[in-house]
This record gives structure tokens, sequence and C-alpha cells, in this order.
């Protein structure tokens, strides 16, 4: 039908690795103006507009920020699973495992002072969310279920979980009937990092997390395994690699990063365990690693873009009347171009026969 | 005669190979034309540009006078091309008939003609002297057959010139000849034949013609009864090449110990084992001859520890095994060369210098103790691997995917030599590499020997394996053969074997 | 109270709804289906199912009559199936990033348009669904009547589209291509048929059928679009796809076997749900399919080439 082949090339240019994502998320923007367009709206007008809600002020900017924090860590965790071809779409529910351990043992279960409680919150968390992801890394290598699927379905139960303690045995008595959780503690509150916004510790400690995740992944030995068992782990296992083992740390990992931006979510933002705690945070977490080509280093960037275009899009919708799910439009969109600038680094285009270098 | 097929002037590049070269030739009706040339020469290429698997970048093909649309795999069949490719294109759960009848309707067409199709197939089976049952899964079938399925499934679609690509690398002498006949029977029903080989005895026994490529370009082209052996070998490789010599060596002690081993087969493809004996002895190599999917490829992965057997013992330096895996064979000084080096051996978007040091990373020597990988130290064990096995690379830092299969096979064995194995489970180590490459990785498995350590060796190509082999066993359906001496081992009788006399259920 | 529990069983009421519940989960099941045995997973499905809900809602709520609502439907489902068989099987990229990707696109496009369309509803507005019909003399049968035969077409439409599927998959040449896309491409392309093609009218196929399990949501089960309200179905019927080792006639079984459950649990709840939380009762749906794939997974037996992209002219 179509005359159209894709051939394989050897060298690719460091540059065009490097501004490729740019261009993708260009070409999203473009593609979704002509939505704005059918909203009858001017679409550059309303970029501006997203931009400067995103950006426009001090206190833009840390709403902004706050809102890149569970991306940042959301995105960590599904480049390194993805990084291993384990594909954990279950960051959703490892976050709401984590939320659900800082309200277990933040509340007033257990009491320390402020130092050990923030680390002490975060190492539960990332431990609720990487035990959660455990027995399907389990069923996958020992029994070959599918793991998309099942960490796709945990989702699902995770937040009716989340919503029967909350309904239930977990719901503040104080909360006037609304379904929330406890307040954390006052030790275990990530404090705000510029007074009077919502912009908190958590991010400061998103980005270290993401330091040391690069540190892990292109450093290590446990990278170098990571990085052999992702590309081929026949024969990684072949050369003496334990793929089994690795997949276990990767799960646990990636997990566990899921779990951490529970506890940003919970420990800084809001302060308790709500039904709407996350939208979606663990479904664009795989944009923003898409978008960062995976790499640690570039999801504290692409965490931040994509933060900025729902923060943004927020003050759009009430000034334009554009509905804010175009933010979610723009991010799946970003997803699929960015997947056409990876295939344009990989391979030339060849048309009926001529090559056209695209 | 009349001229069938043309090839004015083909050439085909991928990256910066040239695969063919300006390639021109003419086929006549009723011919056996040979496509003689080392692997990597390009004849494969050239075929799968004839067929419509791939476009060339320039030329153009004349079939019976018209010029044949490039690139479209239903242009030749149409015309009445057909071809059999060497690794099968099957579904292997479907049936015969499925496998043939796909392609003939289009597929808007609401039916399968089951009824018509069953008898054009008995009807060709009988004509060409090709039986099959239609209703049996593809992957119950033997490779003989599966090659016979290929060859009615060009027939059925009423080819009339038939593209056979290195069809004898799976079989038995025997089932060669029976081959060799059906292609003789072929002609003489009308049919036009191309034969791809890189062996030379073979063509020089069936074609009228030999058309020989070296590195993507037609360098000669002879009339098969006027052929001198001599002058072709050297056309094909350019020169002449040093296969190294295998020396005298009598064998030292016993190091490892296989007794009445059985297990089940490691996948689809392949069987188990059903009571093998094996003894490897120091500066010995063991050639395990057999058709491929006897089973080779679970003794291989058994006695690597990769596969855990049923029953029986192991016995390593005297000790009994008990722990089968990966890791504890590795440190026992068991090293494994898998079949397919691309899927079980090279990591191909990693780097050389990460392919070469995978295998020592596992031990943790090249980091330190917080885990981190210590770069310096990683490269100069690259280094030293590329330059003691002669791996050429322009840089450590590249892909390993941009290698020669040759440099990748060298790399792959390097990384365990250098471990000094004490034993070498080497699996169709020269397959698909160019007669320079082979006789380089020929050296390293026959130095391996002369150094006094032990070598199981596995292969499909029998003369490969009588060249090298110490001694030779015969593996069919799973069971093994007892051994014979190498030398004046009569390939006939190994052939038979092969096939399953012998053997007794 | 045990009584109870076990009476629920003897009610047509529960067959009925028994059907009812797997009738999305039939399309869903069959379009997954259509395209893993070509070779191509769709993680699209959840989204796809979302967007085909909206559309033939928003059809039907615009003025459109019913059936036009689900070819409308059905035809927004396969426009997906494009998209993602352009960059799935043409450009060759990830299938699991190629279909969250699309099951994002396809939910957030299919929200954004309701609340374009409909910017100030509060309260989801309704549309006239279908009603059941009354299969002469059949319907009159005791209990079997109730339980099988006073449905709405849409749902004699899901039990006709099996029949379709399996004849497809099983009598017809494209059956058989796509059949051995999924399992060994080459031999395909060396019949001199288009790989890419087959692949791409599978999942373009597959996806249709899944919006149009969607649009059974609001068009037969309810009269309105919620946001959310396909809920995990899709991924529920990626199990049930394993659980049926891609067959059409037990992805059908898997489907009422599961619906029945889920039926039962909804009456169960009634029954209990003084003592055990609803929330519980939800999760079911999930833990099943979990469960059905570990049971399944023995046996499974993937086609081969699924999630490997097939390149033409590629060195091999």
């Amino acid at each position: 039908m179509i005359d159209f082949r894709l051939e394989q090339r050897e060298h690719v240019s460091p540059w065009l690795v490097f501004f490729a994502p740019i261009g993708a998320v260009i070409f999203s923007l473009m593609i979704a103006s002509i939505l704005i367009i059918l909203a009858g709206v001017n679409p550059i007008e309303s970029y501006i507009k997203l931009f400067v809600g995103a950006f426009g002020s001090k206190n833009a900017i840390a709403e902004t920020l706050a809102r890149a924090t569970p991306l940042i860590l959301t995105g960590l965790a599904a480049a390194i699973a993805f990084r291993a071809k384990f594909w954990n779409i279950g960051a959703e529910g490892q976050l709401y495992a984590g939320a659900l351990a800082v309200t277990f043992f933040g509340t007033g279960l257990i009491q320390l002072p402020s130092f050990l409680m923030i680390p002490f919150l975060f190492l539960v968390g990332a431990l609720a969310g990487g035990l959660l992801l455990l027995p399907l890394v389990l069923l996958r290598n020992y029994y070959k279920v599918d793991e998309v699927v099942t960490t796709l379905l945990t989702n699902f139960i995770i937040v009716l979980l989340v919503g029967y303690l909350l309904e239930g045995p977990w719901k503040d008595p104080m909360s006037l009937g609304w379904p929330q959780g406890a307040s954390v503690i006052d030790e275990g509150v990530l404090p705000q990092i510029i007074p009077r916004t919502r912009l908190h510790l958590g991010f400061i400690i998103s980005i270290f997390t993401a330091l040391i995740i690069w540190l892990i992944l292109s450093r290590t030995i446990l990278g170098f395994k990571i990085k052999a068992v992702g590309i081929n782990p026949s024969a990684s296992h072949h050369a003496g690699i334990p793929v089994i083992k690795t997949i276990i740390i990767v799960a646990l990992l990636s997990g566990g990063m899921a779990g951490m931006a529970g506890v940003t979510e919970t420990a800084g933002l809001k302060g308790y365990l709500t039904l709407d705690l996350s939208p979606g945070f663990g479904y664009a977490g795989i944009a923003v690693a898409m978008l960062a080509g995976l790499n640690p280093i570039g999801i504290i960037f692409s965490g931040i873009f994509l933060a900025s275009i729902y923060v943004g899009a927020d003050a759009m919708s009430r000034a334009m009347n554009v509905p804010t799910y175009l933010a979610d439009v723009i991010v799946a969109l970003t997803v699929l171009s960015v997947l056409i600038s990876i295939i344009m680094l990989q391979f030339k285009i060849v048309l009926g026969g001529q090559k056209r270098d695209i | 005669m009349l001229a069938l097929l043309e090839i004015k002037d083909i050439s085909k590049r991928f990256g910066n190979l040239v695969a063919n070269d300006k390639i021109s030739f003419t086929q006549m009706q009723g011919e056996v034309l040979a496509i003689l040339g080392e692997n990597g020469a390009g004849k494969t290429t050239l075929m799968n540009i004839l067929f419509g698997h791939y476009k060339p970048d320039s030329g153009e093909i004349v079939f019976r006078g018209s010029k044949l649309p490039a690139g479209k795999p239903g242009n030749a069949i149409e015309v009445g091309i057909g071809m059999v490719h060497q690794h099968f294109t099957l579904a292997e759960n479907l049936t015969v008939l499925e496998n043939i009848i796909i392609g003939e309707q289009s597929l808007l067409s609401f039916s399968l003609p089951q009824k018509s199709a069953r008898k054009k197939l008995q009807d060709l089976s009988d004509r060409f002297g090709l039986p099959i049952n239609p209703d049996t899964i593809v992957a119950n079938l033997s490779v003989s057959e599966k090659q016979r399925l290929e060859i009615l499934k060009t027939l059925y679609r009423d080819c009339t010139l038939l593209i056979l690509d290195e069809p004898t690398a799976a079989l038995t002498p025997q089932e060669t000849d029976s081959l060799f006949s059906t292609i003789k029977n072929m002609v003489k029903n009308g049919l036009s034949v191309i034969l791809i080989s890189h062996k030379l005895n073979e063509i020089l026994a069936v074609s009228d013609r030999i058309v020989v490529l070296r590195h993507g370009k037609l360098v000669g082209e002879v009339v098969t009864s006027k052929a001198n052996r001599t002058e072709i070998a050297e056309m094909i490789v350019g020169g002449t090449v040093n296969y190294p010599k295998k020396e005298k060596s009598s064998p030292g002690k016993e190091v490892m110990r296989l007794e009445n081993i059985s297990c089940n087969p490691i996948n689809e493809s392949t069987k188990g084992l059903n009571g093998v004996d094996i003894s490897l002895f120091e500066g010995q190599i063991l050639g395990i001859a057999g058709v491929t999917g006897n089973g080779q490829t679970s003794l291989a992965k058994m006695m690597s520890g990769h596969l855990k057997p049923k029953n029986g013992e192991l016995f390593f330096d005297k000790k009994r095994i008990e722990v089968f895996n990966p890791k504890k064979f590795m440190e026992l000084g068991v090293a494994y060369i898998p079949e397919d080096r691309n899927i079980d051996g090279l990591v191909a978007d990693m780097s050389v210098w990460e392919n070469a040091v995978i295998t020592e990373i596992s031990d943790e020597k090249l980091g330190n103790t917080l885990g981190f990988l210590n770069n310096s130290s990683c490269n100069d064990a690259a280094q030293i691997l590329c330059e003691t096995y002669d791996v050429r690379t322009q840089t450590l830092q590249q892909p390993a995917r941009l290698l020669s299969g040759g440099n990748v096979q060298k790399l792959l064995l390097g990384r365990w030599l250098i471990r000094q194995p004490k034993v070498l489970i080497a699996c169709q180590p020269t397959r698909g590499l160019d007669e320079g490459a082979i006789a380089s990785i020929q050296k390293l498995i026959l130095d391996v020997r002369k150094k006094g350590n032990a070598v199981l060796l596995i292969t499909e190509d029998l003369d490969e394996l009588l060249k090298l082999s110490d001694t030779v066993s015969v593996i069919y359906n799973g069971k093994l053969s007892n051994s014979f001496s190498a030398e004046g081992l009569d390939r006939a009788r190994v052939g038979l074997m092969m096939a399953g006399e012998g053997f007794y259920d | 109270m045990i009584f109870d529990f076990v009476e629920i069983l003897f009610t047509a009421g529960f067959w009925a709804a028994t059907i009812r519940i797997a009738c999305p989960l039939i399309f869903a099941t069959l379009g997954e289906l259509i395209c893993e045995r070509a070779g191509v997973l769709n993680l699209g499905i959840e989204g796809i199912m979302s967007v085909g809900a909206m559309v033939g809602w928003m059809a039907v709520y615009q003025g459109a009559d019913l059936y036009s609502g689900i070819l409308i439907a059905a035809f927004v489902g396969a426009m997906f199936g494009l998209l993602h068989a352009i960059f799935s099987v043409y450009l060759g990229a990830s299938q699991h990033v190629t279909g969250i990707g699309i099951t994002m696109l396809a939910s957030s496009l299919g929200f954004f348009s309701f609340k374009l369309i409909l910017p100030y509803s509060t309260t989801p507005p309704k549309i006239e669904p279908f009603q059941p019909i009354d299969i002469p003399f059949l319907s009159d049968i005791p209990f079997l009547g109730e339980a099988l035969f006073q449905h709405t077409p849409f749902t004699y439409l899901a039990i006709i589209s099996v029949v379709f599927i399996f004849w497809l998959i099983n009598s017809t040449p494209f059956g058989l291509s796509i059949k051995m896309a999924g399992e060994n491409p080459m031999a395909l392309e060396a019949q001199g048929i288009d790989v890419l093609l087959v692949r791409s009218m599978a999942v373009i196929l597959g996806s249709a059928l899944m919006a149009v399990g969607g649009a059974y949501l609001t068009m037969s089960a309810f009269d309105a679009f919620y946001f959310g309200m396909v809920n995990g179905r899709g991924w529920i019927a990626i199990a049930l796809v394993i659980f049926a080792t891609w067959k059409p006639e037990r992805a059908l079984l898997g489907a009422l076997l599961f619906a029945g459950l889920d039926a039962y649990q909804v009456r169960a709840q009634q029954l209990a749900g003084a003592v055990i939380p609803y929330q519980f009762f939800l999760m079911m749906p999930f833990l099943l399919s979990i469960v059905a794939m570990i049971i399944a997974a023995k046996k499974t037996r993937y086609p081969k080439a699924l999630l490997i992209p097939f390149r033409r002219g590629e060195r091999h």
C-alpha cells in the first residue's frame, strides 16, 4: 500500500538527541492549538495566558514547582522501570500506598523529632510503594503474569482501599463529614521553602532523588546491569547477570519513587490523605519520563515543564473558557510526539525506494 | 535456451556496508544456476531483492522479458518466482495447509478454498515426489519436512523459478542427496532453479552454471562442467585462507562427566535429553553431530548450568554437582557460547567496552565497594580483550551492533576465553561468518584444546565438526550415540545416524 | 441467610444482568483479541472505550439515531486505531508507550470535547437509550425468556459480533493472515501479503470494537456519560484476552463468567452491605482479573510475534 521503509541510522548527533524532545513539545503545542481554535479562542493568546499562569508570579512559580514535585518522582518511577523494560504502569497505586504509609505512621503512631520524622516518612512511603509492586514482579518473574495489566489493575484496587479507609476506620473525625485522613503531626510536615506559598521541602528532595538515581543508573554496577537487562535480558543472563534479581531491585526502586510521591503530597502539600490526592500523577509520570528520554536529570526539567502545563492550563481555562482537559490533551500529545522523535533519531525514513533524510 | 531472468546492475547498501555492487548476470530457462560465495558476500541480499523483500538502490530485474516491479514479494510470486528462505518462513502453530493457502486469495475474500487446495496439494506432492500431510501442525514437522513444505508452497503458487537459499545447511548428507534429486526432477518438469550456497562440493554436484560473489561484487561466472575447483575456491575468498590445523593431542584427565542425564526441553524448538552419557577430557574436542532441534540446545544449556536435569548425575573434576545455575558453572570454569550471537550473546545497543566487561561485572571486580564502576579499569580490560583476540573496532565506545559478525564472535569468545575456562561449550561458533573469520574462530577453539582444556563443539557443519573434533557423537531425538574417533570417520554413516539409524526407543 | 445468597442464582434478573454487564467486556475483549492475534498489544483500549462512550452518546444527544450513534463511535474508535497503527505498526514504536499515549489522548480528547460542547451541564444530561426488545415466543419462556430474550438490540449485537469474529478468524483469508502476522510475520510477507497492512487493519477493526464496547455503556447500560465511567473495563478486557487464550469463543465465556461474578457481587452486596464495605465488592473485578491471569499463566502461549515490530526491508 504505502511504500515506506525505515533504515537504521549508524550515528546520531548528540545535539539532535538534545533537541528532539523540544521539537516534540513544540509539535504537540501546535497540534493542541487546533483544539484551542476549535474552542473559538486565539491560541497564541491562550498560550501566553498559560505561560503567565505557570511562571508569571512568585506564587505561580511556587505552585508550578510544587506540582512538579510528585511528577518528578513518578517520572523517576517510570524511567527506572522502563529502562529495564519492566512496564510498571502502577505508579498511581504505589503513590497512594506511600500516602497510606504516611497516614498510618505519621499521624501520631510514631513521634520523632522533625529531622528524623521526615526521613522516616519518606522511608516508609518508599517501602510501601516498593512492597506493593513486589508481589506483581514476583508473579511476572516466576509465573510470567504480564505486569502491565496487573499494575494497572492494582491502581484501581488501591484507590478503592483508600476510599474504604477514608470513609471508614481512618476517617478524620474532625473533617466534618469529608472523607479525609487525620493530619500528619507537625514534626512530619514538610516545611515551606518559600513562605506563604505551597512550595515545600519535597521539591528539593525530589531533585536530590533524581540526582541520586542518575548516579545509580549511569555510574554504578547496578546501573550497568539495569541497562543490560533492559536492552537484552537473554544476553545478560548468558553473561552471568542475575536478571530476575535485577528486575526485582528495579521494581523496588521504581515503586519506591512512586511511594515517595505519595509522601510529598500527603506530608507536604495537603498535610493529610484525601481521595483526590493524585489527579493522575502516576500516569503523567510516564509522560514525564518519556519526554526526558528516561534520563533522571532530564526528568527534573520535563517534570517542571509538564507541571507548568497543568498549572498554566487552570489559569488559561479561567481566562479563556477552554476546558482544563486541554492540559491532559497536551500531555498525551507529548507522549506520542516523543515517540515520533525517538523513531526519527533511530531511523531514516525511506520513501518509494529513494532516501529522504528526515 | 531462452534467457529467463536478467539481473541488471543491482546495487544495495545498508548504512556503510555495500551489500551488492552493480551485479549483473543472466539465467537461462531450465537451468540450475548456483550463486556461490562465502557468508556475507551478498548472496541472500541479492535474492531478497529479486524476491522483493528489499528494494535495490539502483538497477533492475527483467523476468521473461518484462521488468519486475521492485520491492514487493507479491509481484515476484505473481510472475512465478518462488523462494525458500534459509530461515523458514512458516507459522509454526498453523497447519501445513493453512501455511500453503495463505496469500492465494484476496484478503477481502470470504472463504478459504480448503477443498480445492487439498486436491492441488495432493497433485503436486505426487508429481514431484514430496509427500506431506496437509493437516499436521507445522511445529511437529522435522527440518527436512519443513523444507519440503516450503518447496510445496512455491509450487502451489505455480512457481517456475525456484530460489533455494542455503537449502542444505540443516540437512543430513542423505537428505541433501534427496533434495538434489528433487531439484533435478523439477528441472525435468520445466522449472528453473537458483541455488545459493557456500559449499563448493554441493554446487559442483548439482548446478549447470556458477556465479561467484565476493564482498558484494560479481567476481566470476563459470560453466560447472568446465569449472576448476581450486580456481573457484580462490575466487570465493579472494586468495587463500589459512585454516588452522589440528595438532596431535592425547586425552588428559576427565574434566566433566554426565551419567544418564535426562531433562525436559528448554524451549519448543528443541528436544529434551534422554539418558545421556558424556565424558569430556582435557586437551580434547568432543563434537556433537546432529540435525538442529534434536536436543543440542538442551544439552548445551544443561552443561552450562542453565537447565536442571530431571535425573542423572553430572560430575566436574570428579565432584558431583548439585546446584545448577549459570553463575555456579561460570565459577567452576565452564564457558558457554550460545548459538544465536545476536539474541543470547551481544547486547547490541551497548558499547563495545560494555560488552567486553559484562561477564566480569557480575563478579564486581571492576567497581569499588560502594558499587560504582571504575571506568578506567573497565576500559583497560576491554582494551586488553580486543587486542588479545583481535576484535577490530573503531573505538571501544561505539555501539557493539556496528561490529561485523566475525568481530562479534571474537569478542564473545574472547570474553569467555580470557577467564581461562576448563570447559568450553561452543554452539554453532562459526555459523554465518566469512571464511577469514571462520579460520580465526576455529583457531581460537583449537587453542583451548592446545592449552589442555576440554571443548564440546556443537555444529551443523559436518565438515567443520570432523575437522576440529577428536571424538564425535551423534545426537538424535534427545539421545546420544557412543563416541567415535573423528579420524577416518565415514560421513555417510554419520549422516544415517543423524537421521536416526541405530537409535532405539 | 446462606439461602439468600444461593437464591440469587435462581433469579432471572441475575442472569439478565450478567449478560448486560458482559456486553461492553465482550466488545472490548474481542477488539483486543484481534489486535493481539495480529501481534499488536493495544493499551489504547481504556481510552478508546472512553471516547467511544462519549462520542456515541453525544451523537445521539445531538439528534442522531441510536444505530448511527454506534456507527459514529465505531468510526472514532477506528480513527484512534489508525493512529495506534501508524505508531506501533508503521513506525514500529514501543507498543506499550503508544498504547498508554493513545489511552491518554483518547480519554482527554473525549473529556475535552464533552466539556467544550456541554460546558455548563452540572447534572449529566440524558438520552433515550436502547430499549429491550422481546424476542417473539422465546421471551415468553418462563425464566429463560427473561434471562436471555428480553435484551436491547445492542446486547444481541454483542453476541452477533462474537460469531462474526469467530468466523473471521477461523474461516477467512484475512483471519488467517491475522494469525500469521502475530505468529511469524515473515511467513506472511514471503507469501506476498503486506504485513503492515494486515496488522493495521486488525488494530483498526479491534479499536472500533473497543469504542462500540464503550458506547454500550452510555447507550444501552446507562443513558448518560460520566467522566471515568469506563473505570478499568479496558484493562480487565486485556486480562480476559489472556484468560481466553486468544480465542473468541472463550472470550465470550470469560466475559460471561466475569460478569456473572460481578452481577452476583452487586446482589450479594445488598444482602451483606451492612457487614462488608462496598469498596471491597468493587475491588472484586480487578482482583478477579489478576487471579484469572495467574490461573491462565501456566498454559499461556502468547502470539509469538506479539510486541515485536515488523520492519520491511530490514536485514535479518
